[in-house]
């Protein structure tokens, strides 16, 4: 038994030691960096902190990224709603197939589409716009949205809504006040997973933003090599994006295995 | 049984029309460049097929595809066997296992591009914690930029990190879900550790593996951010995986004709060993 909790315990151990790395590399500053090997930093810094915070090229690509992910989030979500109610209490013509191509579309290489993308986005005038990118992600997280939520609404017995109907509730009123409560904890679940996938896909938002809606990458690879390699600098930002998706997972941290346990990512 | 009701389509319509917009127009355009030719300002010749059988026939694309299969070879044979023993080895209960579970997934919420440097400032030779301890401490000479293997050997680790965790988790999944009558049942007919593995826990997690195995096929054989931040393809053309090369020839070299053909070919391959993945372990369930 004792043997037997020390795989995990040496597996997280790997998955943080990269992790530890990064953090302890961006509170040193570049001398202690260039000069040689020190396992934790010996004169701690924030200078590279200030940097990001103070330096506005910086920060925006934050809030850009944040936007164009919350943007997805809220559309994929709200479109794989009243989609996934209709594959799970309905049949029609083309039903099946129609879900196996909305799957299809998960398994598109992101390499195959960066060119047609922003050919797309530039002409309809939504190059370099949250929106755009908010868009090109649902290519993805729709048909994610719609797998998840059409698991966790197939749970819930049919009698709810037939009993509601006959209770005189209109289909809107029964969806809003008894369905949506009922599947909550699987729109968090689709939210979740919504906002990690947005959250890491770095070639389309990179490709379909110039300036105005830059995400985070696109700073850090620019600013790596305009400015020669500023590793403490590069070390901190990278830092950063690793928060936002520990903030949303420790909030989602009972439906994960609940999620997982649906059999559907 | 479902309802027939064919106005279901009209709560589907939003969902079609947004993948449509995201995925037919994009799709079309490749169509449409991968049988032309064009020299700029727009001008397009017709080529029928031959960006088709160029891409077919050039030994550069044979040689990527090739690095490709490896590397998805060796994501699976690492990454499905070491998720399933972790997550046989997890607690079912307890007040660390949330703990656990948030500490797994977090490499997975972490921006593609980020893994990438991250790993490259943990295995640079005299500054990275793997690089130095490797170099200095155990004696052998390691540099990710120099040595194919070291590379290769690189970008494997840096991916079993990335994603084993989504294995770990979807086949805990499927163990919590198992009811304790079970193990009760084998104890009483004094089943060994692995018989309970071979006939109670392993059909049981069928169902998650099959989507673990598909996932983990899909996005390693896609995979581009990581190893590009890493190595580039480097050294040399050594880690040069499918969608690295893609994006060299339709961006670096703007090959139009020739990407796009190669892309659908990419696309069709990574359809139908999904279809196949999905075909053969399912088999089973059909004749039962």
């Amino acid at each position: 038994m004792r043997m037997r909790s020390l795989v995990p315990i040496l597996y997280i151990l790997f998955l943080m030691l990269p992790i530890y790395w990064l953090v302890a590399m961006s509170f040193k500053t570049t001398n202690e960096i260039l000069s040689g090997f020190s396992l934790f930093p010996q004169t701690w810094t924030f200078d590279n902190y200030i940097e990001i915070f103070t330096d506005p090229t910086w920060y925006w690509g934050y809030i850009n990224s944040i936007i164009y992910v919350t943007l997805n989030t809220v559309i994929s979500v709200t479109v794989a709603l009243p989609a996934a109610y209709a594959f799970s209490r309905y049949s029609f013509v083309g039903d099946k197939h129609l879900f196996f191509w909305l799957l299809t579309n998960r398994m598109a290489p992101a390499a195959v589409f960066a060119l047609p993308f922003f050919q797309l986005y530039s002409a309809v005038g939504l190059f370099d716009t949250h929106l755009a990118v908010a868009l090109a992600h649902c290519l993805f997280n729709i048909p994610l949205a719609v797998w998840i939520l059409e698991g966790f609404m197939s749970g819930v017995p049919k009698e709810l809504d037939e009993t509601a109907y006959v209770d005189g509730y209109s289909f809107p009123r029964f969806f809003m006040t008894i369905f949506l409560p009922a599947i909550k904890s699987g729109v968090g679940v689709a939210a979740f997973f919504c906002f990690m996938f947005s959250w890491v896909e770095m070639l389309l938002s990179k490709t379909l933003t110039a300036v105005e809606a830059k995400p985070i990458a696109a700073v850090m690879t620019r600013t790596a090599s305009s400015a020669g390699y500023e590793l403490g600098l590069l070390a901190a930002a990278g830092t950063l994006t690793i928060i936002p998706g520990a903030i949303v997972i420790y909030f989602v941290r009972n439906y994960i295995a609940k999620g997982f346990a649906l059999g559907r990512v | 049984m479902k309802t027939q009701n064919q106005r279901a389509w009209l709560f589907v319509l939003p969902v079609l029309f947004l993948v449509a917009f995201n995925a037919l127009i994009p799709m079309m355009t490749v169509v449409n460049y991968s049988v032309q030719e064009t020299f700029g300002d727009n001008l397009f010749f017709w080529e029928g097929l031959r960006w088709f059988e160029e891409v077919l026939r050039s030994e550069r694309f044979h040689n990527a595809l090739g690095r490709q299969f490896f590397f998805t070879f060796m994501i699976l044979i690492i990454e499905v066997p070491l998720g399933v023993a972790i997550a046989l080895a997890m607690p079912r209960k307890g007040p660390w296992v949330p703990v656990c579970l948030v500490l797994m997934a977090l490499p997975m919420l972490i921006p593609w591009n980020v893994v990438g440097a991250m790993w490259n400032i943990f295995t640079l030779p005299d500054i990275g914690l793997l690089g130095y301890f490797l170099n200095h401490v155990v004696g052998i000479s390691y540099d990710m930029t120099q040595d194919p293997v070291a590379a290769w050997v690189t970008i494997i680790v840096m991916d079993v990190w990335h994603w084993t965790s989504l294995v770990v988790l979807l086949a805990y999944a499927g163990l919590v879900s198992i009811p304790n009558a079970y193990y009760q049942a084998a104890e009483i007919d004094g089943a060994s550790n692995w018989a309970v593995f071979r006939f109670i826990q392993l059909p049981k997690m069928k169902t998650v593996l099959t989507i673990a195995v598909l996932l983990r096929f899909m996005d390693s054989f896609n995979i581009y951010t990581e190893p590009f931040v890493l190595t580039g393809g480097g050294p040399g053309n050594s880690t040069t995986l499918l969608s690295i090369d893609l994006v060299k020839i339709a961006l670096g070299q703007f090959d139009l004709g020739p990407a796009a053909a190669m892309s659908l070919i990419y696309f069709a391959i990574t359809l139908f060993a999904s279809w196949l993945f999905y075909t053969v372990m399912t088999k089973d369930d059909n004749k039962a």
